[in-house]
């Protein structure tokens, strides 16, 4: 059967030969229903892209496939989340952790390299995501019998009844589904309470929201519990639950002769536009405190702001006319307009337009503009 | 005769009517079960002359469909329309994503099963949408697509098995439309790359492919097959791959090449405002050569103590620190006149701009009071702005505030030397921008030879280090 597929294959040009020939043997051995894969990358942008890949290539009506992944300190928002609502971004810039959208619903999660990542990928038909929070718990009720392991209704898994250590969420398309859940082995906790805040006050939106809860690390109540010996038993639990005979094989999600196409769905998980661009229409509403030095004097404005597709698509600064000619705040509000609501795009805009204007409010305009800077995270 | 002329007349009439349509067309107009009598119907009344029948049975011919949501999974009866991908009015094909929809931590994309045009969006984002209810109305083109129910998997699937073979364990996407071009070309879909969303193969990838086969670029073949018209080598089916077809009278555009216009925004329509103003005021120029090759010398002497201290040496902050030295000879370098042209202010800071090129565009940031640095504080402050742009991490500190500002495009040119043979000089050329209603050419030319001197013979600015 394989040797005949191969024979199809030869009037293909070289290099695409030896791609369809590598993946068609990884998903094609007819000898299993299921496959294990382990990503060798701990870039969540890489790994994210192998999800898509995976889904949209391969025929998921015969056979399932389980993915491990983990990354490097990340935070993962939701597909149709906020991500200046869910994360401090000016933090995590500092901190140099970077923030992806998943094309998955559900809310955002802080990932490092003590999470371990699982995805089950399934035809629509097999889609299940309880059979699946089945695997691990079953696997650590095994290897771990004292554990108080329960999986709730909404697809959490809770370790003593009360701690969070996986969450779930989960993508449908035309025919094949995938479901995928972290799982806390030995995460930085403190991370997820300084990152996993909002970036700036008054967002209003509609996107959807986090619900925090308190998590542990397994490895905090089993510290005998390896990496390597989660792995193995998930990997076991799988393969027995779904009947497979294959053991795990590792691959990297940045091979264009495996995986075809990735290079470009990688690009777009990175790009702006898909993890910024893509949130939902909302409004900042806040309050200004501005002051000025020389002579020592404060004001209160209000802005108001509304972001459609990540760039300011309106924008009211209200100052009292007595702090500042109403065509200056009027002209920093235009000055916006367009522009990404990015506290750097807004500098760059800003900055422009001070050049403009010198004399006695320069201070007082140089004011307000870092603190509308400042305002959008 | 007769009879000829009636068949072409009537290809003729097809090719009419099928092109014309009406803008408003409600279900309520159409019922699906009168489609199936519809054709035979149609073709008793192309014979009559009467322009009306034909339009009436054109619209009989081009039925709405209500697209419901289907089944989910996991008993899930309600999901929240999260975004749309279309509008009202814009043109579909099988298997395009319709919109996104949320519903307990599943995101879920739903696909078009037909082609056609959408007519209408039953919900709103952020509405609720059930399961089984319609979604949105679609426009189909042709009788054969419709069906009774909404259901995702069999129509589809019995139109896959029917035009190509999939290979297995790997699924090839391509609207009916494209599968027919690639069935006419002998072409295996498998063999094809797909350039579309998720891999799809779109009409393009097949033209590309024939392509590279024959050499040349051929015109897409005619979907209509009712259309007989006798052009040019209207699409003949790829025999021998040594042909070469000669190029067509409308060769395919690869791209539309249309004018884009887009209204100005942001930060470029600030830069419109800060250069028009700059250009009310008079300016002149000054032009110089500087010969660094004693600066060359010591920078190279100087790097690796700098990159001990964790500093990555370059040639600009020499320029800034000889600048700065010389502007306190010069004041008036560093000065503005205000807005009614009443007042100069003397700066007493020299805060010194250095223009950056970074992803926003051309910004310049500045290294403030270089008067109180020294060369090495200037060039830490340097690096930490080169890093703070590159990061797109500019703020307003540092972007406002510049008094005077230096662009670097140095570089290396040939000189005669003094035996008259050509050798490698390091001469960078300097110009320097002025603003004419302040400063005079005389002073800016001793400015420029002051700050040149500096460079030319680095050791002299020991002698005015404060």
């Amino acid at each position: 059967m394989l040797s005949h597929l191969r024979g199809t294959f030869c009037v293909l040009s070289a290099g695409v030969q030896r791609a369809w020939s590598s993946s068609s043997c990884l998903f094609m051995d007819p000898s299993s229903p299921g496959l294990v894969l382990q990503s060798q990358s701990t870039d969540v942008f890489q790994n994210l892209a192998l999800e898509d890949w995976i889904d949209a290539h391969v025929d998921l009506q015969q056979r399932s496939v389980l993915l491990l992944w983990r990354n490097r300190p990340t935070v993962v928002i939701g597909r149709h989340q906020n991500p200046w609502a869910e994360c401090n971004l000016p933090a995590m810039r500092s901190a140099q952790v970077p923030v992806a959208r998943r094309r998955s619903g559900g809310g955002t999660v802080y990932h490092d390299l003590g999470n371990l990542n699982l995805t089950f990928f399934a035809s629509k038909k097999a889609y299940d995501r309880r059979r699946n929070l089945k695997v691990v718990t079953d696997a650590l009720r095994r290897v771990r019998p004292q554990l108080d392991i329960q999986a709730t209704d909404r697809l959490d898994i809770l370790l003593n009844g009360h701690y969070k250590i996986s969450g779930t969420a989960s993508r449908l398309s035309r025919k094949s589904s995938y479901h995928h859940c972290t799982l806390l082995h030995s995460a930085d906790r403190s991370a997820i309470a300084v990152l996993l805040r909002p970036s700036c006050p008054g967002i209003r939106s509609n996107a959807t929201p986090s619900i925090p809860s308190p998590v542990a690390n397994l490895s905090d109540h089993a510290p005998s519990l390896q990496w390597e010996e989660l792995l193995e038993a998930v990997v076991q639990q799988y393969s027995s639950e779904f009947g497979l005979t294959s053991s795990s094989q590792c691959v990297d999600p940045a091979d264009e002769a495996l995986f075809p196409g990735v290079g470009s769905m990688e690009a777009e998980l990175r790009s702006w536009e898909w993890t910024f661009g893509k949130t939902p229409k909302f409004s900042v509403e806040t309050q200004l405190e501005l002051r000025d030095e020389r002579p020592a004097a404060r004001c209160s404005a209000q802005l108001q702001l509304e972001v459609k597709n990540g760039r300011v698509e309106s924008c009211r600064v209200e100052v009292p006319a007595t702090w500042l000619p109403e065509r200056l705040s009027a002209s920093l509000a235009q000055a916006l307009l367009g522009e990404r609501f990015c506290p750097h795009r807004a500098a760059a805009a800003l900055s422009a337009l001070l050049r403009c204007e010198s004399g006695p409010l320069h201070s007082r305009l140089h004011n307000l503009c870092d603190v509308l800077v400042a305002a959008m995270g | 005769m007769a009879a000829v002329t009636r068949r072409s007349f009537s290809a003729l009439r097809v090719l009419l009517t099928q092109q014309y349509r009406r803008r408003s067309f409600g279900p309520q107009n159409l019922r699906l079960s009168r489609t199936e009598s519809a054709p035979s119907r149609w073709a008793a009344s192309l014979q009559t002359s009467c322009n009306r029948t034909l339009q009436t049975t054109v619209e009989r011919r081009r039925p709405v469909v209500q697209f419901k949501l289907s089944d989910i999974g996991e008993g899930i009866m309600e999901v929240t329309v999260k975004e749309w991908y279309v509008k009202e009015g814009d043109r579909v094909s099988q298997f395009d994503s319709i919109c996104e929809v949320q519903s307990d931590k599943a995101s879920v994309t739903i696909t078009s099963r037909y082609d056609g045009v959408i007519r209408r969006l039953y919900y709103e984002a952020d509405a609720t949408a059930l399961v089984g209810k319609p979604l949105v109305d679609i426009e189909t083109e042709s009788a054969s697509e419709l069906s009774q129910e909404d259901v995702v998997e069999t129509p589809a699937m019995a139109r896959e098995e029917h035009t190509h073979q999939e290979i297995k364990g790997h699924k090839t996407q391509a609207t009916p439309a494209v599968r027919r071009l690639a069935m006419e070309n002998n072409i295996k879909l498998s063999e094809v790359v797909g350039t579309g969303k998720d891999g799809r193969i779109l009409k393009e990838d097949i033209l590309n492919f024939l392509a590279k086969q024959t050499g040349a670029i051929l015109p897409p073949a005619p979907l209509f097959q009712e259309v007989q018209t006798p052009g040019p080598a209207a699409a003949p089916p790829l025999s021998a791959p040594a042909a070469v077809r000669p190029p067509p009278a409308a060769p395919r555009p690869v791209f539309t090449g249309k004018d884009v216009t887009e209204p100005l925004k942001g930060f470029h329509k600030a830069m419109v405002k800060t250069m028009t103003a700059a250009l009310k005021i008079p300016h002149f120029g000054y032009c110089d050569e500087v010969d660094l090759s004693r600066l060359v010398l010591l920078r190279s002497e100087l790097k690796p103590v700098a990159e001990r201290r964790g500093i990555k040496l370059s040639y600009l902050p020499f320029f800034i620190k000889a600048a700065s030295l010389s502007l306190l000879h010069f004041p008036i370098l560093n000065s503005t006149l205000d807005e009614g042209c009443q007042n100069i202010t003397f700066k007493a800071s020299h805060n010194i701009g250095v223009a950056m090129d970074t992803s926003q565009g051309l910004l310049v940031p500045s290294v403030k009071s270089v008067q109180l640095l020294s060369v090495f504080q200037v060039a830490q402050e340097l690096t930490r702005l080169q890093a703070l742009g590159a990061a797109g991490q500019l703020g307003t500190a540092e972007l406002s505030g510049g008094t005077f500002t230096l662009s670097n495009i140095g570089s290396v040119l040939p000189r005669f030397g003094p035996d008259g043979q050509v050798k490698a000089a390091h001469i960078m050329k300097v110009s320097w921008s002025a603003d004419h209603r302040l400063i005079d050419g005389a002073t800016m030319c001793r400015f420029s030879n002051l700050w040149r001197e500096y460079l030319e013979n680095p050791a002299s600015m020991i002698l005015d280090l404060k």
